[in-house]
């Protein structure tokens, strides 16, 4: 086993993770970052310091501004370990991972900038090949320089989905139709909230200027798509959905799904930390002061992992971070002054979030499914009608599916399920998600290999 | 075994590639990929079949969260494929049903 101190570990080198870097650098701190990539960038800025100049084109610029921040990274002489899966974590701060072998590393602090997962889509049918996340697609395209071989069916709502449309049609994809799930009313409701967004101008006029682009270039788009499902035996064959009252079926071999990211929680989690449900993000989010720390303990969150924020907020949070923990460790004096330009540069980046929230808010019934064959726990295989039966049996939380059948047992430990398990137990018992509750997460909170554990070879005798 | 592939990654002149098999089948793909990526673009569709109904499953999140890309590489089975990048002469096998690693040791006594 090797261990190591630092002053602040850093888990995720996203926007939030590594800004945070870098910060914590200019004030002196020693500071490690662990990633469970290889290289700088998180999600978001997947690749970035190793893509082409023809893929930079179709990504867009606000991939590219990513450089600057991986470059900074790179310049601030904190310790990058890239290639590195955290297995285990305590509130005073010891993070146990693997990284060609088990290690140790304790900081003073430790920032959480896990960022965010895709929300999942629990429709008929998702489980089949063929099917996948449009964010997964966007992973492919960064990190392989891959697009669909065929005409790809996009189905959903919300951001990503349509940068990556703009994206593929930048690189010659047919997009053979985009089947959006965006309730109407949705539009109405978000109404209200625009004069607060037009303070986020730029993403606003972005996000139009993407919608425009697809009209544009012709793509076929179904609005106020409701009640999707995916059929096909063996491997996606066709989509449905009702549109204006009536039934459509449309043949598609690869369709690509996605209603908005929900934070990756399952780190903080594992800490026991208090979470809280976001009813209007329809997800959990870890309980922080408004620097990020978790209670009293030695760890702060930053950036989607946090609540979903979007990258140049993200990174801002991360800033503000790593100036709270300065202050704890006496590298700086004058905390308040620091913050205040960031704090106004986060108030900007936020103000398009409440707008964006309830314009994307998911369908209730694409994420709490209403047929009782619609898979829920994809890895254990276990159905809604299932779960609803659980708790007619006097299941009362996630917790408890576990025993009933084995829900949220699987390898994902409930990442994928956790917030569509805790939605449909709520409805089902007509109470409040907060009191269901979520999965108690434990480490190891990646599965690990015992041979990982054991000593490297080159110490055995 | 292989089917019209779901992914193409478009060839760079002069760009160096690794040789890998799947179940046996020899696929030449660009270096410093995901395993994942390179068996999408070589033509496999079904990574692994699932625990209880042993129903055909492919990568769903490419970010290792979802486990759907589980596969046998080099013998050891339960690897996240979207997660591992490619090497030279790498083995790599369809897992079938649960892997050797049972994950849900942490919540046994939960309930
Ligand atoms: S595709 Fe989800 S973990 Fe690999």
């Amino acid at each position: 086993m090797t261990s190591e101190t630092a002053d602040l570990v850093v888990i995720g080198a996203g926007p939030a993770g590594l800004a945070a870097a870098c910060e914590a650098r200019e004030l002196g701190m020693s500071v490690v970052v662990l990633d469970e990539q290889t290289a700088p960038g998180g999600q978001i800025y997947r690749n970035i310091e190793s893509v082409t100049d023809d893929r930079q084109d179709v990504l867009g610029p606000d991939y590219v501004a990513g450089q600057e921040l991986a470059a900074a990274f790179r310049r601030s002489g904190a310790e990058h370990c890239g290639g590195a899966t955290v297995w285990n974590l305590t509130t005073d701060g010891v993070v146990d991972y693997i990284a060609d072998g088990p290690k140790t590393v304790s900081g003073k602090y430790v920032l959480l900038a896990s960022g965010a997962m895709e929300r999942p889509f629990p429709i008929k049918g998702w489980t089949l090949p063929g099917v996948m996340g449009a964010g997964a697609a966007q992973v492919l395209l960064k990190g392989a320089g891959a697009v669909p071989a065929g005409p790809v069916t996009m189905v959903g709502s919300g951001p990503l989905l349509y940068l990556l449309a703009w994206q593929y049609m930048r690189a010659g994809v047919r997009i053979a139709v985009v089947v959006d799930t965006t309730p109407m009313t949705n539009y109405l409701r978000a109404v209200p909230k625009l004069p607060g967004a037009l303070a986020g101008w730029p993403d606003l006029s972005k996000g139009l200027k993407l919608l425009g682009a697809l009209r544009k270039g012709g793509v076929k788009v179904y609005r106020d798509a409701r009640e999707v499902a995916i059929e096909g035996r063996d491997a996606a064959q066709a989509v449905t959905f009702r549109h204006r009252g009536g039934r459509i079926e449309l043949p598609a071999r690869l369709v690509l799904l996605h209603q908005g990211v929900v934070p990756n929680v399952q780190l903080s989690m594992s800490t026991g930390l208090d979470h809280s449900w976001d009813a209007a993000q329809h997800c959990w989010t870890p309980v922080t002061d408004e620097w990020g720390r978790m209670a009293t303990s030695s760890l702060y969150v930053a950036g989607d992992s946090r609540g979903i924020s979007g990258a140049l907020a993200s990174a801002v949070q991360g800033r503000l971070a790593a100036l709270s923990i300065g202050q704890q460790l006496e590298k700086l004096s004058d905390l308040q002054t620091r913050a205040a330009p960031l704090r106004r540069q986060l108030k900007r980046y936020m103000a398009i979030r409440p707008f964006l929230d309830t314009l994307y808010c998911p369908r209730e019934i694409h994420r709490v499914p209403t047929d009782d064959d619609v898979m829920v726990c994809r890895c254990e295989e276990v159905t809604a009608g299932q779960i609803r039966g659980y708790v007619k049996l006097g299941c009362l939380g996630p917790n408890q599916t576990k025993a009933f059948g084995r829900c949220g047992m699987g390898p994902c430990q409930g990442r994928f399920c956790g917030v569509t398990v805790t939605e449909l137990i709520a409805k089902e018992r007509k109470v409040d998600c907060a009191e269901v509750g979520h999965y108690r997460i434990r480490p190891p909170i990646k599965p690990i290999l015992l041979r990982d554990l054991s000593a490297p070879k080159d110490e055995e005798p | 075994m292989a089917t019209e592939p779901y992914f193409v990654i478009p060839a760079k002149p002069g760009s160096s590639t690794v040789t890998i098999t799947f179940e046996g089948r020899k696929i030449v793909v660009p270096a410093g990929i995901s395993v994942a990526a390179a068996l999408l673009a070589g033509g496999v569709g079904v990574f692994r079949t699932s625990i209880v109904s042993a129903a055909p499953r492919a990568p769903f999140c490419m970010m290792g969260v979802c486990f759907e890309c589980l596969v046998e590489i080099d013998g050891i089975s339960g690897r996240q494929s979207c997660m591992v990048p490619v090497t030279d002469g790498m083995a790599i096998r369809r897992q079938e049903g649960s892997s050797a690693l049972d994950v849900s040791e942490g919540a046994k006594d939960d309930v």
